[in-house]
């Protein structure tokens, strides 16, 4: 088996702020990495590397044995809308909130070549159900959804393609605590039962914990710290790291 | 300048063509796109025949028709047999075209993703990529809230299995007109300043679902002149009582259904 996703050497420079400073990353088939750091650590902006949307100034991004910023626009979205999901922290990003529920969902079938109005009507009101949405509402617009649905209806649309690597950039980030809870859990049972790869960023490791085989701690643009999570959340090696543990312990 | 754009357009099917023009002293809206075609194509021993909605005696039509005779020398008819050149704003006859006919589209606007991406250099690249998910997720949501696709006019074509087209505003009912006909269809957006064709016997498919077929809508009644059912009809309201009649748009093959 070879990793499904992995990037070495990363480098990345807004001005003087060096965003991605030596990073380099690997994600297998059916794991949960966390990438855990402070709000301007750098972690969208690797998410967005990583995802072929950045180019890096040095560094490369191989997946499934190509190099995914020398493939074609063309190709680049065929990836987007087959292989991988992008979940964005705020859900608006991330929907069309001018089209239904159903819609969005079926959006990325019918860029996959569906069209039969039917299997879409049906995969949409499966994908509602597997996220806890009423399959009822299918019809309804986003923005009549609360924060929290209109979140599971984003990881529904991103999902409904069967991709094997999912990005996530603090998709728990502007909800409620016990929202923010009730969404964990669903996570985490799909990534288990679709046995999906996923990159999972957030800035609150103890949410890490929940979800992630692995854990890789940034700061300042690098990887200061990096192990299996329950290695990084009980022995901590780097200071950094240790202070973000014992806040939460502390918490 | 502008043949150049129509051979450009012949050669890749369905994909706009942006042409450089001087200024008509015409409004725009007032077929300037159809007209710098039409000008553009005239030799000596063409017939022009020119529609709008269908009818040949409409200010429009008989203005356009007066000005190329007089401007060009060239023989004018209603009849769409005897037309090599048809200048048409939202219909396309009823009478099957011939091998050695154009059509000349004149088109409000060509981009039929303007609805739903507003931004230009968007949709070209979308037409590059021929990523045409927002078309087909239009229709879903049509179908979705009224049960059936909505566009009643101007609805989307894909022309040889490559380039999503709008049609301009003609009738769904004259989509399937489009489809390997013998005819050449040239179509002209005075204001994008696009030109845009299908050449003959070319694939055009209106855009739809396996499971919900395209498929225009038939008047319910038979014309009230010529008794046909097979054609497109306007619904006019025929006495004070507010009853109402319906009759063949194309006034041509209205006449020739008469005789
Ligand atoms: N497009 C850009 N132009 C200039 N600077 C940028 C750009 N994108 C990111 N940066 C800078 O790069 C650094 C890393 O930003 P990034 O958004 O990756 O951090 P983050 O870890 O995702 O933070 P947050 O938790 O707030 O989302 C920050 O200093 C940010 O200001
Ligand atoms: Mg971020």
């Amino acid at each position: 088996m070879s990793a499904l996703l992995e990037a070495d050497a990363l480098h990345l420079r807004f001005g003087a702020v060096r965003a991605l400073d030596d990073v380099a990353v690997s994600i297998w088939p059916g794991e949960v990495v966390a990438i855990v750091g402070e709000s301007g650590s750098g972690k969208s902006t690797l998410l967005r590397v990583l995802s072929g949307q950045v180019a890096p100034d040095a560094g490369g991004v191989r997946y499934a044995g190509a190099e995914v910023h020398a493939l074609g626009e063309a190709q680049r979205r065929r990836l987007m809308c087959t292989d991988w999901g992008y979940v964005h922290q705020n859900a608006r990003d991330g929907l069309r909130m001018g089209v239904s529920a159903g819609g969005n969902i079926g959006e990325r079938l019918m860029a996959a070549g569906t069209r039969h109005y039917g299997a879409i009507r049906d995969a949409a009101a499966e994908w509602m159900v597997k996220v806890e949405l009423d399959p009822a509402r299918m019809d309804d617009r986003p923005g009549m959804f609360s924060g929290g649905m209109q979140q599971r209806l984003q990881i529904a649309r991103c999902l409904v393609t069967q991709p094997k690597l999912v990005f996530m950039d603090e998709p728990t980030g502007g909800l409620d605590v016990s929202v923010q809870a009730r969404l964990l859990d669903l996570l985490r049972r799909l990534v288990g039962e679709l046995g999906l790869a996923a990159f999972f960023l957030t800035h609150d490791i103890a949410a890490a914990r929940l979800l992630a085989h692995r854990i890789l701690v940034m700061r300042h643009g690098r990887v200061v710290e990096e192990g299996l999570a329950d290695r990084v959340l009980d022995d901590p090696r780097h200071p950094y790291t240790q202070l973000l543990v014992s806040s939460v312990l502390a918490a | 300048m502008i043949r150049r754009a129509i051979l450009k357009a012949l050669a890749i099917p369905g994909h706009q063509i942006p042409f450089g023009a001087r200024e008509m002293p015409l409004p725009y809206g007032w077929g300037t796109g159809g007209i710098a075609v039409t000008a553009a194509i005239l030799g000596p021993r063409d017939v022009l025949k020119v529609i709008d909605q269908g009818a040949d005696d409409t200010t429009n039509a008989v203005s356009i028709r007066r000005f190329f005779a007089r401007v060009a020398g060239i023989a004018t008819t209603t009849r769409t047999a005897e037309a090599s050149v048809i200048q048409t704003r939202h219909r396309i006859p009823e009478r099957p075209l011939q091998e050695g006919q154009v059509m000349v589209f004149q088109v409000p606007m060509p981009e039929p993703l303007f609805r739903l991406e507003p931004r230009l250099a968007e949709t070209r690249r979308l037409h590059a990529l021929g990523d045409y998910a927002l078309a087909q997720l239009r229709l879903y949501e049509d179908i979705a809230q009224q049960g059936e696709a909505g566009s009643a006019y101007n609805h989307p074509v894909m022309v040889a299995g490559r380039y999503l087209m709008s049609p301009s505003p003609i009738p769904g009912f004259d989509n399937p007109k489009l489809h390997m006909s013998p005819a050449i269809m040239l179509f002209g957006a005075g204001r994008e300043k696009k030109i845009y064709a299908v050449p003959p016997w070319t694939e055009v498919r209106s855009l739809d679902f396996d499971d919900h077929p395209f498929a225009p809508v038939h008047a319910a009644q038979g014309c009230a002149f010529c008794g046909s059912t097979a054609s497109y009809k306007d619904e006019i309201v025929a006495d004070d009582a507010g009853g109402r009649v319906f009759v063949c748009s194309d006034t041509d093959a209205c006449r020739e259904g008469q005789e």
